[in-house]
């Protein structure tokens, strides 16, 4: 097996699997930067994942061709929905962030399987008809040798999410709204003197939060798992997490980070077929993306600092 | 009203109010709510091998709960107890099925080596956060993913030759008693329960009436002035984070040599870790709290499964109710506030 063709097989899994954590770690990214910690990734992804599944099967008649979509604004909607416990719990009644994430990701997949149950009576979704399906970008997969790597046999998602992570870049570093953002979650106070509305900037961060993981749900509904039961998030929004850490709180180093874990997530799924790892178990792919990030937080690739007022309640007039 | 009060108030205000959100969730779905309370506590109470599963089933709670909890009072959040009942899990199968000794050696060895295996798996954490200043929630996490993927590699290869279970472990090594079963009906009940409520009194006494237990709650407190007064910060984090481990190694141990027996390849967590997290902050991170915070997720759990049966709920309401129970006691300023409210009324 060539080089090219190893590529052509490696790169193309690696954008699929990388797309659902590049939304959630985004959004991970927005809850974090202003100083809400966000363990409940997980669970706003299983809602995103249920409500994808379950808007498309419903009105996959309506929308045709363009149902995936559709239910990714869906997924989007319900995942922000979701995310208002948080930060009712978090921000206004400064409960401790972490069990408030913790109750959010036993509540998601309680809800989800109970509706599952509910409305087709069994604990498993069917199929869906319409996923998000491989294209050939038009033009771009023309371009010689590049075209046919990046550009064909590929997914609308993963450029789209790509995309939205140049756009988090450009809000959070060069628009006001996003050093506000950025100033709530290192120094609440120092921001509140200078008439920043803490609370209604962490409500935003959370919120945004919530949304991009319902569409990091959505997508891994939608374009990996094609049905929605109790193992169809195992582990994504923690590795979302993940990325969110090895990349630095930082929307294009998340980018790359989560691109790097989905580059891991497809070899420990088609690394049997290539040549040069069928020897290597893939249980070292499996748990690579973790220990990567326990290493980077440790130092060992560079330091990683939290936003310094992450995880804790602002109370004014407290010093 | 009184601290002491509130915090007894407090969680059963959580729980009601979790109960009151099942219910309407219930009505709105249009499932009759009533006849799924009823299946409920029939699943846990109607017989007494209905009985005996939920003591087995608060065996682990209370150990996974005294393992958050012991961390919690010493100022840090063990998110990892789930990865550290795995490994302790996969640790009690190992000596179970590789030796061949007479039982008040093979058990107690087993039992030991699960303690060992999540205070190991705890001390990394422990020590990074010690050493880097990490922040033990990430690590704890990431490890639960290390410990899921790792134990699920040598029950493959090396504990069986690529099946997805290993083999039973020997009699010497168990926990099962044929007499608690026939009490109970043949349920899975097993003498875990008396290592669960050994380890209750450990906590207690290790964090109340100890030098060290002092030290340990002090560094959690404050640590500069632990640091000012002469403790070593960085040994007791380290301390606290390898007892929680061990305690959490425990559950494992009962999953492994009291209910199941053997271990098997798993596709996600067990939830017993979780659970645990649920049971601690109930529970209020006290002994007696984590016992009746045990008892309570325990029957529901083990009740759940009575309510598609005899109610056609499905069981997952249950999981909904923990949830919520868990949401509202973190966010018990609310609960708090409103109590506060309530009672100056009364004096007026």
């Amino acid at each position: 097996m060539g080089l090219m063709e190893i590529l052509l097989i490696i790169i193309p899994s690696t954008l699929l699997w990388a797309a659902p954590l590049i939304f959630t770690g985004l959004g991970g990214n927005f809850s974090e930067s202003s100083g809400v910690v966000n363990i409940g990734l997980e669970g706003l992804m299983v809602i995103g994942a249920f409500t994808a599944i379950v808007f498309n099967l419903t009105f996959v008649d309506v929308f045709g061709s363009m149902t995936p979509w559709v239910a990714l604004l869906a997924a989007m909607v319900v995942g922000a929905l979701l995310s208002i416990l948080h930060a009712v719990a978090s921000i206004t009644f400064r409960a401790d962030q972490v069990v408030s994430g913790v109750a959010i990701n036993l509540l998601a997949i309680g809800a989800a399987l109970f509706l599952v149950k509910f409305i087709y009576g069994k604990g498993q979704t069917d199929i869906i008809q319409k996923g998000f399906s491989k294209v050939d970008i038009p033009f771009l997969s023309d371009i010689p040798v590049i075209g046919k790597l990046f550009f064909s046999n590929t997914y609308y998602t993963s450029f789209v999410a790509i995309a939205v992570a140049f756009l988090a870049w450009f809000v959070m570093f060069k628009t006001p709204f996003g050093l506000r953002l950025r100033a709530v979650g290192e120094h609440p106070m120092a921001a509140d003197t200078m008439g920043i509305n803490v609370t209604r900037m962490r409500y935003i961060g959370v919120l945004i939060s919530g949304a991009l993981a319902g569409i990091g749900g959505g997508v891994y509904a939608q374009s990996i798992s094609s049905d929605f039961g109790h193992a169809t998030i195992s582990g994504q929004g923690f590795m979302a997490l993940a990325a969110l850490i090895f990349g630095k709180w930082h929307p294009l180093g998340v980018m790359g980070a989560a691109l790097f874990f989905g580059f891991a997530q497809s070899l420990s799924i088609i690394g049997s077929s290539l040549p040069f790892l069928e020897n290597i178990p893939n249980v070292y792919l499996l748990i690579a993306p973790y220990v990567l990030t326990i290493l980077a937080l440790t130092g060992f690739i560079g330091r990683a600092d939290a936003p310094k007022a992450s995880g804790t309640p602002y109370i004014k007039g407290k010093r | 009203m009184s601290n002491r009060m509130k915090n007894i108030v407090v969680p059963l205000v959580a729980v009601l109010l979790g109960v009151l959100v099942g219910t309407i969730i219930m009505i709105a779905t249009g499932y009759n709510a009533g006849s799924a309370f009823i299946a409920l506590w029939n699943g846990a109470f109607g017989e007494i091998y209905y009985t005996g599963e939920v003591i087995r089933q608060v065996t682990p709670y209370i150990l996974a709960g005294l393992a958050v909890a012991f961390a919690f009072r010493t100022g840090l959040f063990n998110i990892g107890v789930e990865g550290q009942l795995i490994v302790g899990w996969l640790a009690a199968v190992w000596v179970g099925v590789a030796f061949e000794l007479p039982k008040f050696i093979h058990l107690p060895l087993a039992v030991l080596a699960a303690a060992a295996a999540g205070a190991l798996w705890a001390f990394i954490p422990g020590l990074l956060k010690a050493k880097f200043k990490v922040h033990e929630v990430i690590v704890t996490i990431m490890m639960n993913y290390v410990a899921l993927h790792v134990t699920n590699y040598i029950i493959r290869t090396v504990l069986s030759e690529k099946s997805d279970r290993t083999e039973m472990i020997a009699e010497s090594a168990s926990l099962r008693s044929p007499f608690l079963e026939g009490l109970t009906d043949y349920s899975r009940l097993h003498w875990g329960i008396l290592i669960a409520l050994v380890c209750v009194f450990i906590m207690w006494f290790l964090l109340e009436k100890t030098t060290k237990g002092y030290e340990l709650r002090a560094v959690g407190f404050n640590q500069h002035a632990s640091d000012y007064a002469g403790m070593s910060v960085s040994r007791n984090i380290i301390l606290s984070m390898v007892i929680s481990g061990a305690f959490a190694g425990l559950a494992g141990a009962m999953e492994a040599l009291g209910t199941f027996g053997y271990a098997a390849i798993k596709g996600g967590f067990t939830g017993v870790g979780f659970d645990g997290i649920a049971v601690a902050l109930l529970g209020g991170n006290g002994p007696i709290g984590i016992i009746f915070a045990a008892l309570l997720f325990g029957s529901l759990k083990v009740g759940a499964l009575n309510m598609p049966l005899e109610a056609g709920v499905p069981n997952e309401l249950v999981d909904i109710i923990i949830a919520l129970i868990v949401f509202f006691v973190a966010a018990s300023y609310m609960i708090r506030i409103l109590i506060d409210r309530i009672s100056k009324k009364g004096v007026k």
